[in-house]
């Protein structure tokens, strides 16, 4: 394939990039010269360039979250500049392009800084926690086989809409690196307004929000600023909106349970 | 030699599910947990087969490079799922599915599997809503649709221009669910780099851990692959970056037959490249066809001008015009290769010369831009990250790319390879799609298999295997199995070469979209198989990974994965080039017919190839199963 020869000018920076070897072993700053980039090129992309130019030289190469590349799988994890995902707004670390920045720019990357994501290795942190909040209620129990037709429970289009907004989460962990409490909120709570939109999330409506927040808990996840940093760092802009549905539905969840019947906890 | 037994059950067509299902050996209920089932891959079709057989009461055991299963690619598909509910009365129904995917296929699938997903097609449609899947609804309530290439029918559902991710969160829920009740173990961040046969039938894996690199045997029952597709051999597509050939490579080199390795989709809506440092390419959904026109100025002069300043009477609309019934929602294959025609008559567009105007205007002229924001809002956004250009103010620019692979591992009606015991799922086999995949397929697919399929033929296998027979993954053939991964990463560290995987992966990439892309000929083909094994040779050669064997190593997978599509990119070669006619997506240019379109030949071609290795250094066996028609009568496919 033939490259587009952009107009626009090439730049070069100088990347700060966070090395550690591993879990247990202190980090340091590095700096690298990313030169001649073509603005087009997008953040990983340079980072791409560099680590051949580091591979060349037989040093190891900075290890990096990615996946997709288009702003969907939540693996990419960077903080750019000290923000999560970068500077723009809405957008993913991989979605983040050459052309924001300034030619002679200093730009320093970091991996995500939460005591629940340990670094595995430079820019790599371990989300496995999210995965734990999920197992502990983020779904609704339907046996495959046993739904029944999809259009047997008619749902307003204003609260499928809705919903959507906050399924839209990709489980990237922005919300809980830009945290000074390293909390999930923004994360637990749009899984359970999910579900707790929808007709097909309310059997286990209570149940879900009670245990999903108790695993958060536990996981090491602090309590919301009230700041919402969550949500000005998500890449899919999820409104904070959703913790406070979710800590309605909990208050609510936490009188009933007093009363739901033993067989049934 | 390779027992190719396509096990299609007798009786007619839209009976022989049904029928096969009454027929299917049964495991009974304090039986099922005695059995362990390895599923490797965590997409659609992955975690939805892992949580169904979980729900049964099977052991699962799941496996998945990804750090969690929430992010395998399947969560990048935009537009939409398929499914003959017929919710808008327009006269869809299950043949009809069916019969336009045998045809999307251009009569290259085997009918009964398509059959049957046509069938299951509804199932999946009521499985996702009850899980709390947010489709798109009309202000009644009730289920939305759009219409897609190859239909002419409003039969495919979908979340705004996130339908894959929401399915994908659907079956990860489930998967959740399982993980949480302890009916599936989860294994993130591990890699299956060999598959473990005793007695010729599939009995385990060997993966390696990507964050401590150690190397751990695994022991089961069956072995399913759910590992998606291998479209990354061309470099460049829209494919994520880590999607690999691994897991289905090193099961071929254990005896599973490859089917059709040269049916590549080449998608014909993603953002054109941009220069030589790109890792990928991004797709825009096509359910944007629903609403854009495609088009290219007509006279070449026109093509560096801004599109706003040509006039109407000055472009040609050029799927309207060749196909004036399906016009933009021509099916992919045929629209990629129209707009590549464009291209080489030098009436492509944007720096590079390689695009053509895919352009929303009238739509937004007729509803909107606000309504076309509802709509496709989050595809203009994607566009504009990646271009820095509004499609609300001038045309999108858009090429064919990679984008999926209808090639796979062969499997029978059961989805099982001809290793007994290995099942394969999803992107990975190569049965309903024939020789181009239409859109809103493959999310049907991997989710019918996962869901609706493999949860009651396995079941035939393992009723045959006694309960608590499966070996111990310290047996002998276990501990080669990992010495072989052993040795395999230790020759990848010890070659100190000079360049990258990434190197030989861009170099492999071109050779493979020149002679094995969207045109392909004979001499071109033959150049391949000769600068392929060489290129191979220059690998082993000079390759460089720096790093440990022992923790997180990217170059290490990369180079890996690299190492596996430098002999699959061969094969694939090999396979176009025995195949002597055009069908689907695969168009070789010596068989066409005055006005550019394929020219199947029905009479020597109607049939899968389904390679069989032969040892390293040796020529692979061409087997094949001829494709019966029982039902659709084979005809030139035609969109006109």
């Amino acid at each position: 394939m033939v490259a587009d020869t952009s107009s626009t000018k090439n730049i070069s920076v100088t990347l700060r990039v966070w090395r550690q070897n591993g879990p247990s072993v202190e980090g340091k700053f590095v700096d690298y010269k990313a030169t001649d980039l073509n603005p087009n090129m997008s953040f990983l992309e340079m980072l791409d360039v560099v680590n051949d130019e580091i591979e060349r030289k037989g040093e190891e190469p900075i290890a990096f979250a990615h996946d997709c590349r288009e702003g969907i799988c939540g693996t990419c994890s960077l903080v750019i500049d000290g923000k999560p995902h970068g500077p723009h707004e809405g957008v993913a670390s991989c979605q983040t392009y050459v052309r924001s920045f300034k030619d002679g720019d200093v730009i320093v990357v970091e991996p995500y800084r939460a005591k629940p994501f340990p670094v595995q290795k430079d820019l790599i942190t371990d989300r496995a926690a999210f995965d734990q909040i999920q197992q502990a209620g983020g779904f609704v129990s339907v046996r495959t086989g046993s739904a029944c037709d999809a259009n047997a429970i008619p749902i307003p289009k204003e609260d499928a809409d809705l919903a959507m907004d906050a399924a839209a989460c990709i489980g990237c962990g922005a919300c809980v690196a830009a945290c000074k409490n390293a909390s999930a909120m923004l994360f637990v709570g749009a899984k359970v307004s999910q579900y707790a939109l929808l007709p097909q999330g309310q059997p286990e409506r209570d149940k879900r929000v009670l245990n999903m927040v108790a695993k958060m808990d536990e996981l090491g996840f602090g309590n919301c600023t009230n700041q919402y940093e969550c949500s000005a760092a998500c890449p899919k802009t999820i409104s904070h909106d959703f913790i406070a549905r979710m800590n309605s539905d909990y208050l609510k969840a936490s009188f009933r349970s007093a009363f739901t019947a033993k067989s049934s906890v | 030699m390779a027992q190719l037994n396509s096990a299609i059950p007798p009786g007619p067509l839209a009976d022989k599910w049904n029928t096969h299902k009454a027929n299917l050996k049964l495991v009974n209920p304090v039986n099922k947990r005695k059995y362990k089932v390895i599923v490797v891959g965590a997409g659609l079709a992955g975690a939805s087969v892992a949580a169904t057989m979980a729900e049964l009461g099977y052991k699962v055991d799941c496996v998945v490079f990804h750090d969690s299963p929430r992010r395998a690619h399947s969560i990048a598909a935009q537009g939409g799922i398929n499914a003959a509910k017929n919710y808008q009365n327009d006269g869809d129904c299950v043949y009809r599915l069916f019969y336009d995917t045998v045809k999307g296929g251009d009569y290259r699938s085997r009918e009964a599997n398509v059959h049957r997903l046509a069938e299951v097609s509804v199932n999946i449609i009521d499985q996702c809503v009850a899980q709390g899947v947010p489709f798109a609804r009309e202000y009644g309530g009730l289920l939305d649709n759009c219409s897609f290439g190859g239909a002419q029918v409003s039969r495919t559902f979908y979340v705004r221009g996130q339908t894959g991710q929401q399915l994908l969160l659907g079956a990860y829920s489930a998967l959740s669910k399982m993980i949480g009740s302890g009916g599936v173990v989860m294994h993130n961040n591990c890699e299956m780099l060999e598959l473990v046969l005793v007695d010729g039938q599939a009995k385990g894996i060997v993966v390696r851990d990507l964050i401590s690199g150690e190397v751990t045997r695994h022991a089961g029952d069956a072995v399913v692959l759910a590992t998606g597709g291998y479209g990354n051999v061309f470099h460049l597509s829209t494919y994520a970056r880590n999607s690999n050939g691994t897991a289905a490579w090193r099961a071929y080199k254990k005896g599973a037959c490859f089917a059709n390795p040269c049916y590549t989709q080449i998608h014909p809506t993603c953002i054109p490249v941009s220069g030589d440092y790109q890792s990928k390419l991004t797709l825009m959904s096509e359910s944007l066809r629903n609403d854009g026109r495609i088009w290219v100025p007509k006279k070449a002069e026109d093509c560096g001008k801004d599109p706003s300043t040509i006039l109407e009477e000055d472009r040609d609309y050029y799927l309207e015009r060749i196909y004036p019934s399906f016009g933009n929602l021509a099916p992919r294959d045929v629209s990629s290769r129209a707009a590549k025609r464009m291209c080489d008559e030098g009436r492509g567009v944007g720096p590079t010369k390689l695009g053509v105007y895919l352009d929303c205007g009238d739509a937004i002229n007729r509803l909107g831009a606000d309504k076309v924001r509802a709509r496709y809002g989050n595809l203009f956004d994607i566009y504009k990250e990646i271009t820095d250009e509004s499609a609300y103010e001038t045309p999108m620019r858009i090429f064919p790319a990679v984008h999926y692979t209808m090639g796979g591992l062969w499997v029978d009606y059961n989805l099982m390879s001809n290793i007994p015991g290995l099942f394969v799922l999803g992107e990975a086999n190569f049965s309903d799609h024939g020789a181009n995949r239409l859109g809103a397929s493959a999310l049907m697919q991997g989710l019918a298999d996962g869901y609706f399929v493999v949860p009651y033929t396995i079941a035939n296998y393992l009723a045959t295997q006694k309960p608590g027979s499966a070996p111990s993954a310290d047996d002998a053939v276990f501990k080669e199995a990992a010495a072989k991964v052993d040795e395999t990463t230790q020759r990848l560290l010890n070659t100190k070469g000079k360049e990258t995987g990434s190197y030989f992966h861009k170099r492999l990439g071109k050779i493979m979209w020149d002679h094995c892309g969207l045109a392909r000929t004979k001499e071109g083909l033959e150049e391949a198989l000769k600068i392929i094994p060489e290129l191979r040779e220059e690998f082993w050669a000079n390759v460089h990974v720096s790093g440990s064997a022992d923790s997180l190593n990217q170059a290490l997978e990369k180079a890996g994965r690299v190492a596996d599509f430098l002999e699959l990119g061969e094969l694939m070669c090999r396979d176009a080039l025995t195949r002597e006619e055009s069908c689907g997506s695969h168009f070789r240019e010596e068989y066409q017919y005055p006005d550019g379109e394929c020219k199947r030949d029905d009479e020597n071609y109607a049939h899968v190839a389904a390679w069989e290795y032969q040892g390293e250094g040796n020529t692979p066996k061409r087997n094949v199963e001829d494709l019966t028609y029982e039902t659709v009568k084979m005809s030139v496919r035609s969109y006109k």
